[in-house]
């Protein structure tokens, strides 16, 4: 069953074409991984799953929501679709506990008892329990993507996004937080999409990868075959600077 | 300047009153009001956006003075019969709210835009994601400058004045008037002004401090 379905999606930024013609199937406990250079548009691209971005023309539908539809509700649909971000946006005003409680607490009426107990279960998963009370700005970067990883899973989606997750984080945080990552796909048949540079991980967990580039999905592939034998052109020369690099 | 307070206590202290009641009521008014329309310009909507803007533009760019009289001359005579008190407060109110408007605005401004994304992507409503993220970020922010604007408030209250509002401000204008000693009778007001603003000023570092 598709969780995650582009039809011939486009997106413009005013004279921009930012998204070009996308056609993508994600099905229901997959992982895609999607990467690219930047400016291709692969934030933009993830960024319209969970109605952060609208787009201009075509449909995309999730979750059996469909978003070209106006008054589709976007609180209802982000309930289901979790999202942690490049720079984290946990809330500055409230501690790790809070960040984690406040929107099952506010959204789902979750039981006040229960809300710290399925809080406090995501924030052993992630190694920070005994961070609980202290305010963001006293954690380090890898500290703070894991209380946001934990303040997604809290919500109990079927798909998790992730939007370069560890792209501005320092080297030594890195693996903190894909181990987390790792965790979640091995334990959980739950959908995800992730845009990230982490070559090594996105082979290791990804179903399939999609390649990105001016706005267009380029190539689609098994991870395993990307990995070895990508088609394009334009990949093979991506993944050689990536790889060199390493 | 023992003498003029010993003389008129109770003259400067109705002055005095008067001046601390109209100064918490147009604070507490131009507080919300001020807070409203600094929400409506953050506002996607693009008509809120005009009407708040329009508010703001029209009471802060029209002397304080101006605003008070039309209360106190122009009001009565068609509308609604007011004191001049009643006048002066809401001319303060009005006028200090545009100011707050402005202030308020530019702290949810300055409260970075991943805050927003990430309470809407876990599910929070936008009034919800203003409410508990957004505005408890911008206020903490603004605190000083809101310190400004409840100092000048205050200040701005010896509008009332002109307009027979009974304030500290006209009490002493009657004092000197009667009495001829200007020089005490004014230094006694100005003592009672500091005593209304030099603890507000303090109030308003503590709570810098604390909520740093």
């Amino acid at each position: 069953m598709a969780m995650i379905e582009f039809n011939q999606l486009n997106k413009y930024y005013g004279d921009f074409h930012a998204l070009k013609d996308i056609d993508l199937k994600v099905n229901q406990g997959e992982v895609v991984v999607v990467i690219g250079p930047s400016g291709s548009g692969k934030s933009t691209l993830i960024r319209t799953i969970n109605g952060l971005e609208g787009f201009s023309d075509g449909q995309l539908v999730v979750n059996g929501m469909d978003l070209s539809d106006k008054k589709a509700d976007l609180n209802a649909l982000r309930r289901d679709v979790g999202m942690v971000f490049q720079h984290f946006n946990l809330y500055d005003n409230k501690t790790v506990l809070e960040n984690v409680m406040l929107a099952p607490r506010l959204v789902l009426k979750r039981d006040e008892a229960e809300n710290k107990k399925i809080a406090m279960e995501y924030l052993k998963l992630v190694g920070l329990t005994d961070k609980v009370d202290s305010k963001p700005r006293q954690l380090s970067g890898g500290q703070k993507q894991r209380v946001a990883i934990a303040r997604s899973l809290a919500m109990r989606p079927k798909v998790m996004l992730f939007d370069e997750p560890t792209s501005a984080l320092d080297p030594e945080m890195i693996d903190d937080v894909l181990n987390v990552i790792k965790e979640i796909v091995h334990t959980t048949d739950m959908t995800m999409v992730v845009v990230t540079h982490e070559m090594g991980f996105a082979r290791e967990v990804a179903d399939r990868v999609v390649f990105v580039d001016g706005g267009r999905i380029v190539e689609d592939d098994p991870a395993e075959e990307f990995y070895n034998h990508p088609k394009e052109e334009r990949a093979r020369q991506f993944l050689s600077k990536i790889i060199v690099h390493k | 300047m023992i003498q003029v307070l010993t003389n008129n206590w109770p003259t400067l202290l109705t002055g005095f009153g008067n001046t601390l009641l109209c100064s918490v009521i147009a604070l507490f008014f131009s507080l919300i009001i001020g807070s409203g329309f600094a929400i409506m310009e953050t506002l996607p909507n693009k008509l809120c956006r005009i009407i708040a803007n329009t508010y703001i533009e029209i009471f802060r760019n029209i002397p304080l003075l101006v605003i008070t009289m039309f209360f106190y001359v122009v009001v009565p005579q068609y509308v609604l019969k007011m004191s001049g008190f009643t006048a002066g407060t809401i001319g303060l109110t009005l006028y200090t709210s545009s100011f707050i408007a402005e202030t308020v605005r530019a702290g949810i401004q300055a409260v970075d835009t991943g805050q927003m994304e990430g309470a809407r992507s876990t599910g929070l409503t936008y009034w919800q994601s203003m409410r508990y993220i957004i505005l408890p970020q911008a206020f903490r922010l603004v605190i000083p400058p809101l310190g400004n604007q409840f100092i000048n408030l205050i200040k701005n209250s010896s509008v009332l004045a002109f307009v027979a509002g009974f304030d500290l401000m006209y009490q002493g204008d009657a004092l000197a008037s009667a009495t001829f000693d200007t020089f005490n009778t004014y230094l006694v007001v100005g003592v009672f002004y500091l005593i209304l603003t030099l603890p507000l000023s303090y109030y308003m570092r503590h709570l810098e401090k604390k909520l740093a």
